[in-house]
């Protein structure tokens, strides 16, 4: 058990090495180094070659690389072409901001997303499965940004409950970020829920055919002891993985909901960062949403071997 | 394993497979012919009367331009189409020759690419999409490359779990007997069998990369103004909502019918070939 945690640990600092590699080579690939992309038009003569000094583009890229990779590991982010704060000020608010945002969507999205998915299976093919699957659909094929607009144009423009989009600092105290993510928390939810729910229900749909449900069934235990005892916990262990997969995706998603809503969190941010050309910002942001994959995966493996103690066995492979 | 007209059969088996199946025709047709269909020219400006809600003249109204909104809901979908149907294409290849060679082959290789695909998925994908768009524009061929690029990924894994199936069956154990090369065994006894798995993923990721796609032009990264496309109308005619409703419901019904449609018509494949779905991951 202990070997295999350590396993993971190493996997999850080489994958975050190689991510680091890949998105620094990324951007020394495209055309034109950091300082030209963002003059532009201006990129000529004395400018340019100030700019290369005052963000040390002489150097050859093993050496940039390297600098920027200590640097990293001791907390330093590097430096931004266009803002002049110092990046861990600008991303540290923004990236509280979005954990914010995930983190609560997560809190509401996940048990509603277990419950739902445990009824549709229970009412499989019934009315309130066709129901809740139907809605789900809808959920995972509409796009978050039309699912966006329309939220917003039935709370705020035809209801006039909620603002329409989040104006406020990037940091902004706690309660008053909390206060006003109502709408961007429900429309991710709504994405992440009819995802989550699917898994649910196809895995307790497999989990309520096997034996052992049959089999307590057969010993007289209650339908509801049955389905949350026995059932559910183990329909859920193959989706924590697939929870984790998903979440690649739903940073992806995360950033079109901060644009929609105007919310100030690291997706906006990577957005306008690109329409900049401030490529040290780019870079760090891509680093910091891959810890943030490789991180929650760890996680999740984690939590596999907590809930499964086949996985604990001594040649078992996670 | 069925032929084409045999599948289409299966689909339109239940009443949602038909359902998708028409939606998707629907579009594609609609993507060929529009450009002969439409009533105006996508950019022509009505100068008087922006916003102007629905009449005999334009059917959907105009948008904050002064452009009808139903000639450019009708042409909004092809680049959308072009790039998600190409990019769907290469990901399923690239990703299913390395999936079937890691599933078939194992050992080191096998850790070898699937590590690999580990390593990919931590990669933040839409900024990558980003930043690539922003540096070599946003060319069909751009948009292919890359998403094809990253949604193949996925398809990498699942063609393994499907090859891993298959490998252990009589038949690849017969023809490893026979001394049958590897490359002939992939070729001849894996992938005819795996095909119907490829099949329902393609169809699933289609509707995953037209998600993409339609962010990215959400984004303003999908294609170049004037060029009508549903993500990017959306975009812009979002903020006078309130106004004018039409803008913005077109491309959205437009958009949203394609993708569910797709996805009828895939969960309808997935029963009717007997596949079961299993990487329900988006990656």
């Amino acid at each position: 058990m202990l070997r295999l945690i350590t396993r993971r640990l190493i996997f999850a600092v080489v994958t975050l090495w190689v991510v680091s590699i890949v998105v620094f080579s990324a951007i020394e690939l495209l055309p034109g180094d950091a300082c030209q992309a963002f003059l532009g038009q201006m990129a000529q003569g004395k400018r340019l070659e100030n700019c290369r000094v005052e963000h040390d583009l002489n150097a050859p890229a093993y050496a940039r690389y390297s600098k920027w990779a200590i640097g990293l590991a001791s907390g330093d982010l590097g430096k931004s072409i266009k803002r002049s704060k110092p990046l861990e000020e600008i991303i540290g608010p923004r990236f509280r901001n979005t954990v914010i945002l995930g983190l609560t969507a997560a809190l509401v999205g996940i048990p509603l997303a277990i419950v739902l998915g445990a009824l549709a299976a229970l009412y499989r093919d019934r009315r309130a499965d066709l129901w809740i699957s139907f809605i789900a659909i809808f959920c995972m094929t509409v796009p978050e940004f039309i699912i966006g607009t329309l939220l917003i144009s039935f709370f705020s423009v035809w209801l006039g409950w909620l603002p329409g989009i989040v104006i406020m600092r990037a940091d902004a105290p706690l309660l008053d970020v909390l206060s006003k993510i109502v709408l961007p928390v429900m429309t991710l939810t709504l994405v992440m829920v009819a995802h989550i729910m699917r898994m649910v229900r196809t895995s307790m749909i497999d989990v309520l055919a096997s034996d052992f449900v049959m089999m307590s069934q057969l010993k007289g235990v209650s339908r509801l002891r049955q389905v949350v005892m026995h059932a559910l916990p183990n329909a859920l262990l193959p989706t924590i993985n697939l929870i984790a997969l998903n979440i690649a995706w739903l940073m992806g998603g995360v950033l079109v909901v901060e644009v929609v809503f105007n919310y100030p969190g690291i997706g906006r941010l990577s957005v306008n960062a690109i329409s900049d050309r401030d490529f040290p910002l780019v870079q760090a942001i891509a680093l910091l949403m891959a810890s943030l994959y490789v991180a929650l995966n760890l996680i999740a493996d984690l939590l596999a071997l907590v809930l499964n103690p086949k996985l604990r066995t001594r040649g078992a492979k996670v | 394993m069925s032929s084409a007209p045999a599948m289409l059969k299966g689909v339109m088996a239940t009443r949602s497979g038909k359902i998708g199946v028409v939606l998707v025709g629907f579009h594609l047709l609609l993507a060929l012919m529009s450009p002969w269909l439409v009533p105006y020219d996508f950019a022509a400006q009505t100068a008087l009367v922006d916003h102007a809600g629905p009449s005999l003249a334009h059917w959907a109204g105009l948008d904050t331009l002064g452009r009808d909104v139903l000639t450019r809901t009708m042409l909004g979908g092809r680049e959308a189409l072009l790039v998600t149907i190409f990019g769907t294409g290469l990901a399923v290849v690239w990703g299913s020759f390395f999936g079937v060679l890691a599933g078939y082959l194992g050992g080191r290789i096998d850790e070898l690419i699937m590590r690999s695909v580990d390593i990919f998925l931590a990669i933040p994908w839409m900024i990558f999409l980003l930043l690539v768009i922003a540096s070599f524009g946003n060319a069909p061929i751009v948009m292919i490359l890359t998403l094809g690029f990253f949604y193949g990924i996925g398809v990498v894994r699942m063609a393994r779990a499907a090859t891993l199936e298959v490998v252990v069956k009589d038949y690849v154990l017969a023809a490893k007997a026979r001394g049958e090369s590897p490359l002939s065994i992939m070729m001849t006894e894996i992938l005819p069998n795996v095909r119907d798995v490829l099949m329902v993923e393609s169809a699933m990721r289609w509707s995953w990369m037209l998600l993409a796609f339609s962010a990215l032009s959400f984004l303003g990264f999908g294609v170049t103004p004037p060029t009508p496309d549903w993500g990017l109308m959306i975009a812009n005619s979002r903020i006078y909502l309130a106004l004018a409703p039409w803008p913005v419901l077109m491309p959205m019904i437009a958009l949203s019918s394609l993708i569910i449609g797709i996805n009828l018509t895939a969960d309808a494949l997935a029963k009717s070939l007997g596949v079961d779905k299993t990487t329900r991951a988006l990656v």
